[in-house]
């Protein structure tokens, strides 16, 4: 663990994103101000950012990580692609035949 | 004040209720007043509940595990005898009554039997077979027992105040919504799964971590011994899987207590996403369940036919292609929802695959046998009866993995007596398994072996009655969970069933018979070598009970089966000279009220007790806060007292010299 992955000014900044990150997407579901497509993509893309926040900021991983932090994210790399595609797949397609 | 809780929220509406009910008010009383009477609060307190030694939390996990083993079976029982009598009549369980004992049956038997047995045979065993004295965070496994513990009592608590779930365990919406089912018991079930699912996904990251970092120094991921292995599989399936129902169960929760459309018929709401989302989390749980259970069969199997175990290598990597495809497979519990040919084609495809590495390990254990000279104790019995079983629960899985099969056998008693078929002998008989092999380790006596041997006839051959008829009905198109029915073909089958739970009653006594004769006769059978069974993996290398500390020196390992290769270059009880302090978490009360807090919060929420709500969870706060603040959790064991308690081992190792073949057969 590098000696700064702790330091309070990394939590703060790293706690000030997570927060404007939640409060983005609450924020445009309350005012409706996207069309609904655009909506979803937002809180999407604001979602991947806040896994990035939270890595880097709070669990101290960046390109110096040790080689198993590694293994382990790619593991669960694999592992989310399971089950948010397939989750996905299965949703989508049951939608499309309920039509 | 009180919520939804009142004077009608007791059992007197009924006399069958309100005899389960006493029966637990009375246990519990019993239980208490014993302790009492012993004058042994300060005894348990102290040694057992504040521990955070991992041999005494594991041990703690089994008697939590039994206890609910007997609850869960008393429920079999109840379905079998009302199924058995009720042709054409109501038989003695009113229908909504009948609902409630086959919800509780099936929530039991997975959180509150299953998961705290093999959690507890984990914490017994891994961190001694990796070399270590503890595991990677100590006061979590404190918190993850207890979190464990109040769900089992959210549930057991749902006997004597309301009443539990009546939409099955997996508590399928919109019938578990609050239009179809406003009483508290989906709540119950829900606050059951929450608190204790948050202790199982914290058990599975801190095995991760204990297996990843505190291996003796030595030793190499492809040297940890089979055990470890699915262990670290299993770890890894409940920090990944886990998450998945505590979200799904949540979700459930909003909808029902806040309004939320998640999964109502109504307002854009989805119940097939909860089908979906569940099942995310509930197929990886059968390999949760099954992989420990699979490291028990290997140890068992390598020691009892006196060989190294067969294909080490395969089995790693069949243990680790299982945990991949685990999270392939699960649309396959809801073919009929009508996905697409291709999605049904895929998952049911992926779900014939997890068949090859399963295959690979029967036929691992199988050659491991082959030319060994197998030794009959009661935990081999237990992975012969399940090598043979499980194959014919494997097989119906097979079936069942084929979409349009599935359409014909989808919630009919065939798919109950598959699910039993690989769940009683895949995962329960290697816990019996387990725990006819370490109990020496874990208590320092051995199992009386007649009464082993007993349990496991009765429970082998109880199960080929109980659920062999179910397959046949399956075929004449009974559904599961039927209360009564009308067709007087069925009855021979469902008798023979019911008897078969007798015999598995019988089974199950002779299992407290076993424990009561071995208790009895504990100065008699003490394991005075640590190794009573010429064993090949580390644990054996420790006294029985091992020492709080496990190892006094880390050992040096250089094969897979370590302690076998240690003992084979005579080094493995050799005298070192200059031991050292170890340092050891020390107890703390703080997960116990952790637990209790969860248990308080779960069943606020359940009768919509709001301040006590509030205030449960500003308790976790207090807690989190006085635990950060310690300074002191350690305390140092001086290297004096650490040499002194070796050189006694040693000195009574010489004088009961294990000589060869003077082990149990």
């Amino acid at each position: 663990m590098h000696p700064q992955s702790h330091s309070a000014k990394r939590l703060i900044t790293g706690f000030i994103l997570a927060l404007a990150l939640t409060l983005i997407p609450f924020a445009i579901v309350w005012t409706m101000a996207f069309p609904v497509e655009l909506t979803f993509g937002i809180i999407a893309l604001c979602a991947l950012v806040q896994v990035g926040v939270h890595l880097h900021y709070f669990l101290g991983i960046d390109s110096r990580t040790p080689i198993e932090n590694v293994l382990a994210m790619s593991f669960a790399g694999v592992l989310i692609f399971l089950m948010v595609g397939g989750t996905l797949w299965i949703m989508f397609d049951l939608y499309e035949r309920m039509m | 004040m009180l919520g939804r809780l009142g004077l009608d929220s007791l059992p007197f509406y009924s006399a069958i209720a309100f005899g389960g009910a006493s029966i637990t008010v009375l246990g519990g009383l019993a239980v208490f007043l014993l302790v009492t009477y012993f004058g042994k609060w300060r005894y348990f307190w102290d040694e057992w509940l504040t521990s955070l030694d991992h041999k005494r939390i594991g041990i703690m996990y089994i008697a939590l595990a039994m206890v609910m083993l007997v609850r869960g079976f008393v429920d079999a029982l109840m379905m079998r005898s009302q199924q058995a009598i009720s042709l054409n009549n109501d038989g003695y369980l009113a229908p909504e009554h009948f609902d409630q004992v086959f919800s509780s049956h099936g929530t039991i038997m997975i959180f509150f039997m299953a998961m705290p047995f093999l959690t507890g045979l984990i914490n017994i065993v891994v961190p001694q077979q990796l070399g270590a004295r503890d595991v990677a965070f100590p006061f979590m496994n404190s918190i993850s027992l207890w979190l464990t513990a109040a769900g089992a009592a959210l549930v057991m608590v749902s006997l004597v105040i309301g009443k539990f779930s009546t939409a099955g365990w997996t508590g399928y919406p919109p019938y578990s919504g609050a239009e179809y089912s406003p009483g508290v018991g989906v709540d119950y079930w829900i606050w059951a799964l929450l608190v204790s699912g948050v202790g199982s996904t914290m058990t599975g990251i801190n095995f991760v971590v204990t297996i990843i970092k505190c291996r003796a120094p030595k030793m190499r991921l492809m040297q940890m011994p089979l055990f470890t292995w699915t262990t670290l599989c299993t770890s890894l399936l409940m920090a990944f899987a886990f998450p998945a129902l505590t979200v799904v169960a949540a979700m459930l929760g909003l909808d029902r207590i806040l309004g939320f459309h998640f999964f109502t018929n109504d307002s854009g709401g989805n119940m097939m996403n909860y089908a979906n989302l569940i099942w995310i989390w509930g197929h990886p749980e059968v390999y949760i369940l099954i992989l420990p259970a699979f490291g028990v069969f290997s140890e068992v199997v390598a020691t009892f036919s006196q060989k190294r175990l067969f294909g080490y290598k395969s089995l790693v990597y069949a243990t680790a292609a299982i945990t991949i495809l685990s999270f392939s497979v699960w649309l396959h519990h809801f073919f009929t929802m009508g996905s697409s040919p291709n999605v049904n084609a895929v998952f049911g495809i992926a779900t014939m695959i997890i068949a090859v590495p399963t295959g690979v390990k029967i036929f691992d254990w199988v050659f491991t046998m082959y030319k060994g000279r197998i030794i009959f104790h009661p935990a081999m019995l237990f992975t012969i009866g399940f090598l043979i079983t499980f194959v014919l629960g494997g097989v119906s899985g097979v079936l069942l993995a084929i979409p349009p099969a599935d359409f014909l056998m989808h919630n009919s008693t065939f798919l109950v007596a598959h699910f039993h078929n690989v769940l009683i002998p895949g995962a329960v008989f290697g816990y019996f398994a387990g725990f006819q092999y370490w109990f020496p380790k874990a208590t320092g006596f051995k199992l009386d072996r007649a009464w082993g041997v007993r349990s496991f006839w009765f429970w082998i051959i109880g199960f080929y009655l109980a659920f062999m008829p179910l397959y046949a009905l399956g075929f004449m198109g009974m559904s599961r969970r039927m209360e009564r029915y009308d067709v007087a073909e069925w009855q021979p089958y469902l008798i023979v069933a019911a008897v078969g739970a007798l015999s598995v009653l019988i089974g199950i006594f002779c299992q407290g018979m076993q424990l009561y004769v071995s208790i009895r006769d504990r100065e008699k059978n003490r394991d005075l070598t640590g190794d009573p069974y010429n064993g090949r993996t580390l644990e054996w290398q420790t006294s029985s009970p091992p020492a709080e500390y496990n190892f006094a020196k880390i050992p040096d390992v250089q094969d897979i089966d370590a302690f076998w290769d240690m003992k084979q270059r005579g080094v493995a009880y050799a005298p070192s000279q200059n031991y050292e302090d170890i340092h050891l978490p020390r107890n703390t009360g703080i997960g116990v009220f952790l637990g209790g807090l969860g248990f308080l919060i779960g069943f606020a929420v359940t009768w919509y007790i709001w301040w006590l709500v509030a205030l449960g969870f500003l308790g976790v706060l207090a807690c989190l806060i006085t635990r950060g603040s310690q300074d002191h959790t350690y305390e140092i064991i001086p290297a004096a007292e650490i040499e002194a308690h070796e050189k006694a081992r040693i000195k009574a190792l010489e004088a009961h010299k294990p000589a060869p073949g003077d082990f149990w057969s």
